[in-house]
Formats: structure tokens, sequence, C-alpha cells
């Protein structure tokens, strides 16, 4: 090992640590192995003898190794110990591996012992380094049967009539062309251009009143509806009024289980059990006998997605009965009619006078505080706890 | 059935290298036995056998997607008006990056952003204020992908250590976010793409090695992988769907495929690009996705139809596309590409309707704010913008005073799309001046 190091300082002028690291890569990728310590791919700095890797053996000669070979290899020098893992490996190729290494042994005998030796290094080296990916070949096939697997699927899909979808597209654009701040610019103002977060303080979570737009946006679908926190109570307001509100409540708690922690599934399942599904529940709600007992069944080994079918069951049945009367209520006319319009903030012709752009809290500090039970408006304006002007 | 005894046969037999060995080599092989030589010969009859079926089904699956395309995109929006040019501006320039911007997300809050960059800082930023609020240093470099949770506590990262950690954002200046480490998933390879699902207790990653990954971040645990791409994956976007089960990868395979999130399954699979697909995003209503890839084109893919629906592309344009978005009503694609410039895209006519200059190197990675006010990208300039749009106003003269006019963009020699004005002058000897808001 030493000479190696010196030689290599001789030879390209560098230093020791230098001409380490140089030595340590030619030894972690074969062209010079180890003769003590095989499988220790280390550059020793003393007396630890070293040989040359015969070129055939070279990385950059790029033999993609077999499964097969290495198997030999493997089964010469290790005998027992990786019979086995190797076994796991290559399975069903393994009486072929052993068939073609009692082959290789007799023709091995037929050579000269010194010749023998170097050769079994030689090769021994060459293996440490060039472990072949032994899933490569399994992976090949898995993704072609893959791939036929997704085109049948796909033969047997139901498609829509690209008319049909199109159009689509070009109703949603409608639809939502007033909503889209970059298309049409939003109320009073874009905060960004004005600097003024108005527009951010009059759409935040917790509002006496809401915008227009944003009830309006209510009526376009049964998700948005749901996925706003303000339309959301609101529906459970009007549920309460119908006797129904145990099904948004249900469906709440299912949401919960799938996007909550692992660890607590099977305590959230076991209270919706007792409190929607059990018989003489408290709030009962109603799912067909069919979908009831797969789920029941599914509660003995609770898992994420056990109450999927229970849960779209009800998503549906709100969708089609409540949800379009609660656009009919007056609980929803009145709201729409008390909704601001806010006015349009003027952009004066020379906006030399750039506003101070306020900080918000953070996300973080919010949940933080409300950790520590404090209780703290999360209103979005200036705080005025950092003012800064921009650069 | 056959494809069982199929995967069998290959793994008994593997072919022998056909090549000259040199003579120190030769005595290691055992000669060719005559019963093996003719189950080689099978086995090549076989794999030839299986392309060829995969081949056909493919084409078979190419036609019954064409039965029922009865009309093309732009024809059904000929209805629709035009948009004008927009002009598009840089409202913020986020500049504290030593190196290039790698990846970036939006806050639900609609202000902060969390980006990463290559010499393997993750920087939160109010971007309304163009503060910074927490600087993590990763211990790897390239940091290709961040995330930030739904809740806003935490934020995500991850790239050449193959693994995605989840970081809680703490506001005590003196604590180092960097304790509160939280390692959540592991591949093989490098991490391109990581995205909070519906909540902070799950991630979703894709990786370099092929695959993507559901974890569950409270225990590490593996929850679903996804098997299917033929090389690195890129990116994926979770559907914004009611039942909120699938999410949609890309890869270097040319590929975009849709997964069940549940079962692990590929449900929808689309090879059209002509290149690696570097970003995938879903349409507002979840009904069909754009794809950006190298081939210097974006697609949009509809998913009730099955095919592929529009090509958004120009000859100008010969550079990859790192990245694409929606505006919040779907009517315009935001895209980055790899020549500095972000091009804008109408989605329903196929045009594109404004080009952005700004950046002084590649962009990266591009995001629509959550509400739509704004849209922000990273670049290999080291800098952040967040760009928008300029509303174009005319300035009426009326006796000596001005009055003027707020709408939206609109072409020089058409009316605009809407007024919002306080009076309208009578005069028709007006003169008009078309001003350019700042």
């Amino acid at each position: 090992g030493r000479d190696i190091i010196d030689w290599l300082i001789q030879k390209y002028n560098v230093s020791e640590e230098e001409s380490l690291h140089v030595g340590g890569m030619l030894v972690k990728y074969g062209y010079i192995y180890p003769l003590k310590e095989p499988r220790s791919l280390v550059l020793r700095p003393d007396e630890s003898p070293y040989r040359f890797q015969t070129p055939y053996f070279w990385t950059s000669t790029r033999w993609p190794a077999s499964e097969l070979d290495y198997g030999n290899a493997k089964n010469q020098t290790e005998g027992v110990r990786g019979y086995s893992v190797l076994h796991k490996r290559i399975n069903h190729t393994w009486d072929f591996v052993v068939m073609q290494a009692r082959e290789q042994l007799r023709a091995s005998k037929q050579r000269r012992k010194a010749d023998r030796i170097v050769l079994e290094c030689q090769e021994q080296a060459y293996w440490l380094i060039n472990r072949p990916p032994v899933r490569s070949l399994l992976l090949l096939c898995s993704t072609v049967m893959n791939q036929i697997e997704t085109s049948r699927r796909a033969l047997g899909r139901n498609r829509v009539k690209s008319s049909i979808c199109l159009e689509g597209f070009v109703k949603y654009s409608e639809q939502y062309l007033n909503h889209d701040p970059i298309m049409q610019g939003c109320l009073p103002s874009n905060p960004w251009i004005s600097d003024d977060t108005a527009h951010w303080t009059m759409n935040a979570d917790m509002v006496p009143t809401p915008t227009r737009l944003r009830v309006e946006r209510w009526s376009f679908s049964f998700m948005e509806l749901l996925e706003d926190s303000m339309g959301r109570r609101e529906f459970m307001t009007y549920l309460e009024k119908e006797f129904s509100a145990e099904n948004l409540c249900f469906w709440q708690a299912c949401e919960d289980v799938r996007h909550g922690e692992s660890s607590r599934i099977v305590e959230k399942v076991e209270d919706i059990y007792k409190n929607f599904l059990a018989p003489g529940a408290a709030r009962w709600v109603n799912i067909d006998s069919k979908t009831m007992d797969k789920t029941l069944e599914g509660i003995r080994h609770p898992h994420r997605f056990v109450m999927d079918d229970a849960q779209m069951h009800i998503y549906f049945l709100m969708k089609k009965d409540s949800y379009p009367r609660y656009l009919k209520s007056d609980l929803y006319k009145n709201m729409l009619a008390k909704a601001i319009v806010p006015q349009e903030t003027k952009k004066s012709v020379f906006p030399f006078m750039r506003r101070q752009r306020h900080s918000s809290p953070s996300p973080a500090q919010a949940a933080t505080q409300a950790e520590d039970g404090q209780a703290k408006g999360a209103g979005q304006a200036g705080t005025n706890s950092a003012v800064q002007l921009s650069a | 059935m056959f494809y069982l005894d199929f995967l069998i046969v290959i793994l008994c037999f593997k072919p022998f290298r056909c090549r000259s060995l040199p003579a120190q080599r030769k005595y290691m092989r055992s000669p060719l036995i005559p019963e093996m030589a003719t189950q080689e010969v099978q086995l090549n009859e076989t794999l030839a056998h299986l392309k060829t079926e995969s081949e056909t089904l493919k084409s078979k699956l190419e036609e019954e997607r064409a039965k029922l395309h009865d009309v093309e995109l732009h024809q059904v929006a000929e209805k629709v008006e035009g948009l004008g040019q927009f002009v598009m501006k840089t409202r913020r320039t986020l500049k504290g990056h030593g190196n290039k911007v790698l990846c970036m997300d939006w806050c639900k809050d609609k202000r902060r952003i969390v980006s990463s960059s290559q010499d393997g800082k993750v920087i939160v930023w109010d971007a309304f204020t163009t503060n910074k609020e927490h600087a993590v240093t990763m211990p790897c470099t390239w940091v290709m992908a961040c995330a930030y949770a739904p809740s806003g506590c935490a934020v995500a990262c991850g790239g050449l250590d193959n693994k995605c950690s989840v970081y809680p954002l703490s506001l005590d200046k003196n604590e180092n976010l960097a304790a509160k480490k939280k390692s959540v998933a592991m591949h093989t390879n490098y991490l391109s793409a990581c995205s909070f699902t519906n909540s902070d207790m799950q991630i979703l990653t894709s990786s370099g090695d092929g695959t993507c990954a559901l974890w569950d971040v409270e225990s590490g645990q593996l929850l679903q992988s996804f098997h299917g791409h033929a090389a690195d994956v890129l990116c994926l976007d979770l559907a914004p769907s009611e039942t909120g089960n699938t999410f949609v990868s890309g890869g270097c395979d040319k590929k975009a495929n849709v997964w069940d999130m549940r079962s692990g399954q590929c449900i929808q699979s689309f090879e059209t690009h002509e290149s690696d697909i570097n970003s995938v995003r879903y349409y507002p209503s979840g009904d069909a996705f754009a794809s950006g890839s190298d081939d210097a084109t974006c697609r949009l893919y509809d998913l009730r139809a099955d095919r592929e629906v529009a090509i958004y592309s120009k000859e100008s344009i010969i550079f990859g596309v790192s990245s694409v978005d929606f505006s919040l009503s779907g009517r315009l694609l935001f895209g980055g590409y790899n020549d500095y410039t972000i091009n804008v895209w109408d989605v329903l006519k196929g045009t594109r309707v404004s080009i952005l200059f700004g950046h002084e190197n590649r962009v990266s990675t591009l995001r629509v704010s959550p509400d739509g006010t704004a849209f922000s990208t990273g670049s290999w300039d080291h800098t952040l913008r967040v760009c928008d749009d300029c509303y174009f106003f005319i300035g009426i003269k009326y006796n000596q005073n001005l009055c003027t006019f707020n709408f939206t963009p609109c072409a020089p020699d058409k009316p605009p799309l809407s007024l919002t004005a306080t009076h309208l002058p009578k005069y028709s000897n007006l003169k008009k001046h078309i001003y350019r808001s700042t």
C-alpha cells in the first residue's frame, strides 16, 4: 500500500492526502485489490500487499455481470453461508447455477494450481466490485407485464365522447372566469399589485359577512361548498334544521380517519361505530344494508379505508338530496343577499407612493398559540409586528 | 396464467452473451449443452411474442380512444371569446438563495412560500413582504423537492439524500429547525417531487428509482408504493376530486400515469410525449391534467375521454418545459421554460397569449398561488419572482380632467372584456390614450 501511495505522489506531484484519495478511488473501483482482507476496499499506507487487477475485470471494460456467473463465483468462495441467501434471490435459476458450477469445477481442476489461485483472486476481487443487480431481470419482466395489464384494463374502460368532455372545459372556464384574479382582477384589488391585503382579509376563514363571489362559488358544486370552511358551517346549520346533520358529521369523521394519523385509526373507527353505526346509536346514519354489512365486517379489522364505501354513500346522498335543497333554501338566499361586494380600489395614475406592506401572523404561530391555550383572532391584516418597506 | 409460466421460464434460462471471450476466460464458461440451446431459442421467441402482444394491445387501445374523438378542442373553443395579449409583470423578487432554486410551493395562507435550492438551503418566505421567516440547511445538496404542509406548520423536502424529511416550523428564533427534523420517506435514488395529501399526516413522493410512494408522516411507514414507470419519475400532482383518491405522475419514460392511491394500481397511462415529462398538473376541475416536457411542448390529457386533447407548442419554442400550472379558472396555462422565459397559453384555443422575460437563467419551478392572485417562479438565477398581469386602462381627457377606467387586458384593436367605469363620456371626439398601469 505504501508503495502505491509513494508512486502516486511522485508521478502526479501531489500531496499525500490527495494521493491517498486517488489511490482509494482506484481500489474502490477495482483497479487494484488488496490480498489480505479482500472485502475491505481501502488503500492502506502500510505494508499490506495489493495486486493489479487484470484489464479484463476493469470496471471500464463494462461487462454487465450476469447473475448466473455471480452465483458461480459465490459458490466457489463462500460455500454454505452464501448459499441460502443467494438461493432466495435466484430461486428457480438455482439448479442451473449448480449445474454450471460443477462444470466449471471440473474444468478448473485441470489447471495448474498457481494459475488457479491467481485467477481465483482476480475473479473474487472482480465480483466484490461488480455485484450485479439481481432484480434487474425481474424488474424488466414485471414492467412489460404491468404494461400489458394496464393496457388490458384501459381497454375495458368506459370512455366519454370528446365533444362532451371538451364542452366541459369551456363551461368550467366560463363559470370560474369572474373568480380568476389573473383573468378578471379581484376586488377590492389584487394584493400583489396594490400592496393592500384587504382582499385576503375579506376572504379569511372567519368573517362575519362573506363576499358575494365566495357565496356564489358554493353553488358551483358540492365539493366547493364543503371545501370552504364557512360554507361547510352554513351547510351544517341547514342540516341541523332538517334533522340530518349526522350525515355531515359522519362524513367529517370518515375524512378524519382517511387523512389522520395511522396510530389513531382504530380508536377513530371505534368512535364512528359507537356514534353513527351501532344499532340505537345517538346519531345513526342511514346506509343501505349491503354497504352497512360490508362496513361492519371491515370494522373488525380496521384500516385507513374501511369507511370508504359508507362515506361515499353518505356523500352522494347529501349531494343529490340535501345540497340542491340548501341552494334553494332561505338560509342560502339570505346569505347571498347580505354578502359584500367590495368596492374596487381606484388605482391612482401616478402610484409613486407605495403602501407599506404589513406582515401577517404565520400559520405556525397560530398553531403554537392555540396549543398554549391563548385565544387570538386569526386576522390577516397587519399586526404591525414587522412593518417593512419593500426594497 | 400464461404470464406466470413465462416468468418462471425467464428466470430459469438467461441467454448466454455471445461475444468473443479472451482466452483466459474461456474455461470458466461451461460449454453450451444442446438442450439449453433449444430452450434459449424458445425463450427468445416467447419474449418477442410478449412484446408484440404488448404492442398490439397498445395500438388497439389507440383505436378505441380514437373512436370517440369527434371534435378537437380548438373547434369547440371557436365560440369562446379570444383573450387579448396579456402583459405579465414581476411584483416581487425574492433574493436570498446562494444557488439554483430547484423547487417551491405555496402555503395555504396565499402569501407564504417555501423554496429549496442546489446548495441545500430550504427557505420559508413571506412573499408579500419578501421577508425570510425560516431557513434550514439540509445535509445534502440539490434539494429537488419541497412542499408546504396544509396546516402551514411544517415543510417537507428532499433530494439527493434519497429521503424526504419533514421539518415542523418553529417561531422560536433560537431553535434550530434541523433538530426537530423527521425522516419520513426512503427511496433508493434521488427524490424528485413530494406533496402532502389532504392533511399533514401523509406524504406522496416520487423518485429517481422509478417508483412513487405514499408515507405516513408520524411513523415513517410506507403505506403504498406505485410501480410502473420504466425510468425515473420526475413529478407528481394530487387530483382535486371529490373522492380524492388519485394522483398523476410523469417520468423519463415519457409516460404520464394516473394511479389509485388505495390499491397502488395504474389506472390510466398516456404516452404521447417525445421526451422526459418534467411536470404534471391537474386542471382545476380534476377532469384533465397538463404536462410539460423536454420536447418543448405542453399537452392536455382528458381523463374521461382517456386521450391527449391539446398540444401547446410553437416553432419558435425549442427549449424544454420545466414546470406547468393552471390559473384558477383553468383558462390559462403557465409554463416555465429552460430558455429563461415563461409562456402563457390559452388552454381552450391553444394559442400563446403572453411571454414573460425576467429570469436570467432557466426557470425550474412555477406555481400559481392557492387563490389564483399571482404565480411564482423559481429559477437557476438564484431568485424567485411573484408575477401578475398588468391592467390596461384607458385615460380619457374630459374637460382637461383625466378620468380613468380600470378594465381587464385586451388586444389594442378589440373592445375590452369588461368595463367597470363610474361614468361614460358621451363625446365622441375625445382623445383616447392607452396607458399601461405600473
